[in-house]
């Protein structure tokens, strides 16, 4: 038996493939009739599990895709036009099929469950009696009826190849009679066993099937081959023997395709997971009695088979919420003025070795007023903090488990699990999820997943004597200072130190400190390693830059669990282990990140008081109208500048001045608080930020300090342009209201919400 | 504790006769002290090997070491079982343990026998034993000339169930 076994088990794996495919060829078809291709493939395909089927004696499911081959084949000759009702009925036809076969796969045998009532609807469907063209079909199933009874003992036998061109031969001379035929054809086909074509299916040709758990295997032993031609090329330099040097090389060479070979094998399209999209919001869209178009870019981008496994329900259930939530019903949607029909669009990309999918539509949006209701209703948040929080950040609080805006619970989402459910997967690979939405223009969600393969390329650095490695995924790049500019670069504001790289305020980081070790770096250099983590720079001063290596990932054991900043360990050239430095989580110890990594650094442009969490952050204090001390958000900060008084000019009642080919706005703070500008240096300091493209100088007496301390703000001291105050350095701050300046400064960047 | 003898443990193997139901142990010595592990448990042992720190870590983990290309987390037992550090020039013996979570070196000073015991001879940790070993001593078998204390290496290599006292740094 072992043999039938495996004749089932790959007759299973090959079905359910093309079944999957078929989904989304019937909806294509749906769009267009007409497409001849399609149609013919889709024929094949359940023309061959009927055939396949037949042989391996599973009468039901023969006799179920029996009626739908009929109905196909008369489709394929142009006798039947494809509508909404037949679609919905092959559709049907395929989920008895997926249903059989899954039976099969549990049992080895058909389930009892009797499909007379789908078989009879197909049926139906193929026989419409206005329809004057007859069917072919008809007689192609009056053939194999004939054949069936005689060689049901022998199976292999006679009805062998011959059903798959007959239609084509056959396309019969019309009798009205058809429909009755049909009907005693099925009625016996789901009695007996009637034997069909056997014919193996074209695809296997080229491809081949491989056990996921094989291709780990060798994916872990080119893992070590890479380590070994890793040690093997140190000896290189060590030795002169040519021929062995040429060996070497080849051997290099080898083993970076056979690695770079080994990895393409793990990776899929993302159109494994989309491909079933389509099925899924057009039977959505027929449940909600809504119009719904779905788009696909980027369905070649590919990820490594086990990301594939992860995203797949999470997506699912973006892409159901979105058709379900986001888009309205037709009425609605010509009562905004925009078309009956909704587009759910998908899209993924690798961007700076990262993989973004974003799965967006153009229905009604989120409102944040809602959502934040929604959150003091139900006690997730106080209707204080709901309040200070920014557009963004409330619509983050569709994350948090037990959420949903759904006015009405549907059978398909609203459940309240679900978005949480999808951040948690995604994270779980390491991956960030995202929200935009536009009230009334839609929502975008944005997934950006690393490539996590198990051989990645990093740069080897140096300190404290320790050698780490550092994924180039989050390098940007690298910076030596040498002499008086190793002196004169580094600022320091407070204990905080800062290079400007190219006019930028870029924190940085010693990751001696940050790790405990001692330095043993020459004090007259300085490296920075620019990195980034999540959507912020930072630089990381070493000791000492040794190269690139290909390194394999391997994990960390428990006892090491607690060190985060690590990401794992790797074993070098010369067999030493190195760690891996996960540059986010060492941004985050350092607290030039904020521990909540979602965050994008402009979310808190509204509200830092919304941050009454325990997580410190990192202010910019600094002095306004003489004695007021004031504070705000580092990460808001783009540059310090200087500018001579006599730079200063005028446009439109407001102080400018010329900055790199633009014009920067400038708001004295002294005079925003109703003081008077005496006290304002020259040069003037000036604390440039970034907007939506747009910059804005505020002009401040002098900059104090840069602390970071966890905070407990009041609103107390609120007014125009304050959000309130808090001690910072043991005397009272007032918390500079960014958002309200920017609005003041640029009024027509009012309607837009500051930190979207 | 004056019963143990602090020399090498090998005259002992074999000393004790085996009746009953025997087990073998895989033998070492950490400041004078006479330990074992369950033979099974043991995948080899090996000399000092080079290790590379990983700087905040628990104090207990030594480094991390290259075992033919696998990277294993090597455990000082001394400090593990708050025992006195041992003398900068004494380099310690790596016992290559299989657990339930991969496997862990454990730092001894010096390797003993394998010895077989006979579980008659078992007894709960006596209370004379102090400090973070009780908790990780499973119990004694009383051999001829001294006592072994069997380690349960479950337990031993179990760091995130500790306090965040024992972490050093």
């Amino acid at each position: 038996m072992q043999p039938l076994d495996d004749v089932v088990k790959e007759f299973l794996v090959e079905s359910l493939e093309n079944l999957d495919r078929l989904d989304r060829s019937l909806v294509d078809l749906e769009q267009d009739p007409h497409d001849r291709e399609n149609l013919a493939s889709i024929f094949r395909t359940i023309h061959t599990i009927k055939g396949t089927c037949g042989f391996l004696g599973f009468g039901k499911l023969e006799s179920v895709s029996h009626v739908g081959e009929s109905l196909l084949s008369r489709m394929r000759d142009g006798e039947l036009v494809l509508n909404a009702a037949i679609t919905t009925g092959l559709l049907a036809m395929v989920d008895a099929i997926r249903r059989i076969l899954a039976v099969v796969e549990a049992t080895g045998g058909e389930p009892n469950e009797d499909y007379g009532e789908l078989i009879a609807m197909l049926n139906r469907l193929n026989a419409p009696g206005q329809k004057p063209a007859a069917a072919p079909a008809a007689t192609v199933v009056m053939a194999e009826a004939v054949a069936a009874p005689g060689p049901a003992s022998s199976p292999v036998g006679t009805a062998t190849d011959t059903t798959a061109p007959r239609p084509e031969h056959a396309p019969a001379r019309a009798t009205e009679e058809i429909p009755m035929e049909i009907e005693i054809v099925d009625a016996r086909s789901s009695d007996e066993r009637p034997t069909g074509g056997e014919r193996r299916p074209a695809i296997v040709d080229t491809s081949l099937r491989v056990d996921v758990g094989l291709l780990d295997k060798l994916m872990n032993l080119v893992g070590e081959l890479v380590l070994a031609r890793n040690q093997i090329l140190q000896f290189t330099t060590s030795l002169s023997d040519s021929a062995f040097i040429g060996a070497t090389q080849r051997l290099n060479l080898v083993a970076s395709e056979l690695q770079e070979g080994v990895m393409k094998t793990r990776m899929q399209p993302i159109d494994n997971v989309w491909s079933k999209f389509p099925r899924v919001v057009r039977d959505l869209a027929i449940a909600c009695g809504k119009q719904v178009r779905i788009e696909m870019v980027g369905k070649d981008t590919e990820l490594d088979k086990t990301i594939i496994e992860a995203i797949k329900d999470p997506l699912t259930h973006v892409v159901r919420n979105s058709a379900d939530h986001g888009i309205e019903t037709p009425s609605a949607r010509i009562a905004c003025g925009k078309p009956p029909e909704g587009v759910v669009r998908l899209r993924a990309f690798h961007e700076g070795g990262q993989i973004n999918i974003e799965i967006s539509d153009d229905g009604a949006g989120i409102d944040p007023e809602k959502v934040r209701r929604k959150a003091v209703d139900r006690s997730m948040v106080s209707a204080e903090q709901a309040a200070r929080m920014s557009d963004h950040e409330a619509l983050r609080l569709i994350f948090l488990p037990g959420f949903s805006t759904a006015e009405k619970i549907t059978n398909v989402s609203g459940r309240g699990v679900g978005m949480d459910v999808v951040k948690t997967n995604i994270e779980k690979i390491g991956g960030t999820v995202d929200i935009q939405s536009t009230l009334g223009q839609g929502t975008t969600l944005k997934i950006r997943i690393p490539l996590t393969l198990a051989i990645i390329p990093a740069l080897m650095v140096s300190t404290g004597g320790e050698v780490f490695a550092i994924p180039q995924v989050s390098l940007l790049e690298l910076v030596r200072l040498e002499g008086e500019h190793a002196r004169a670069g580094i600022e320091r504001i407070g204990a905080a130190t800062f290079y400007r790289l190219r006019g930028n305020l870029l924190p940085l980081v010693q990751l001696h400190s940050e790790l405990n070790l001692a330095s043993q770096g020459d004090p007259g250099i300085v490296n920075i390693v620019v990195l980034k983590a999540d959507d912020r720079q930072f630089g990381l001063v070493v000791d000492s830059v040794n190269d690139t290596e290909e390194i394999v990932v391997k994990p960390l054991g428990r006892q090491l669990k607690s060190v985060q900043v690590f990401a794992g360990a790797t074993i070098m050239g010369d067999g030493h282990v190195a760690l891996i430095l996960d540059a986010t989580r060492l941004a985050q110890q350092a607290h030039v990140l904020s521990a909540d990594r979602d965050r994008k650094p402009s979310d808190r442009q509204g509200g830092p008081l919304a941050h009454e969490t325990a997580d410190a952050q990192t202010w910019m204090l600094f002095q306004v109208n003489g004695t007021e001390r004031m504070a705000m958000p580092l990460h808001l900060v783009a540059r310090l500048e200087e500018f001579a008084t006599a730079d200063i000019e005028r446009s439109g009642g407001q102080e400018v001045v010329q900055y790199r080919g633009e014009i920067l706005p400038l708001v004295s703070l002294t005079r925003f608080f109703g003081g008077t500008a005496n006290s304002e240096s020259d040069p003037r300091q000036v604390i440039v930020f970034s907007d939506h493209g747009r910059s804005v100088g505020l002009v401040v007496d002098r900059i104090l300090d840069i602390v970071t301390e966890t905070i407990t703000p009041t609103r107390s001291q609120a007014r125009s342009g304050i959000l309130g105050a808090a001690v910072i350095q043991q005397r009272v701050t007032d918390l500079l209201d960014v958002a309200a300046i920017v609005r003041h400064a640029l009024p027509e960047s009012v309607s837009e919400p500051v930190a979207a | 504790m004056s019963t143990l003898t602090a020399n090498a443990a090998s005259s002992l193997a074999g000393a004790s006769a085996p009746t009953g139901t025997a087990r073998q142990f895989c033998t070492f010595v950490l400041d004078d002290l006479y330990f074992g592990v369950e033979v099974l448990k043991v995948q080899e042992v090996i000399r000092y090997q080079d290790m590379t720190r990983v700087p905040l870590a628990p104090g207990v983990v030594q480094g991390l070491i290259n075992l033919r290309g696998q990277i294993v987390t090597a455990i000082d037992l001394r400090r593990r079982l708050e025992l006195p550090e041992r003398s900068d020039d004494a380099r310690p013996m790596n016992v290559v343990v299989r657990t339930s979570d991969g496997v862990v070196s454990l730092l001894v000073d010096e390797i003993g026998d394998v010895v077989e015991v006979d579980d008659a001879s078992f007894e709960r940790p006596p209370d004379t034993i102090s400090g973070a070993a009780r908790a990780l001593v499973t119990g004694v078998y009383k051999l001829k000339h001294r006592l072994l204390l069997a380690l349960d290496v479950e337990q031993t290599t179990a760091l995130d169930l500790e306090s965040a006292a024992e972490r050093r740094i």
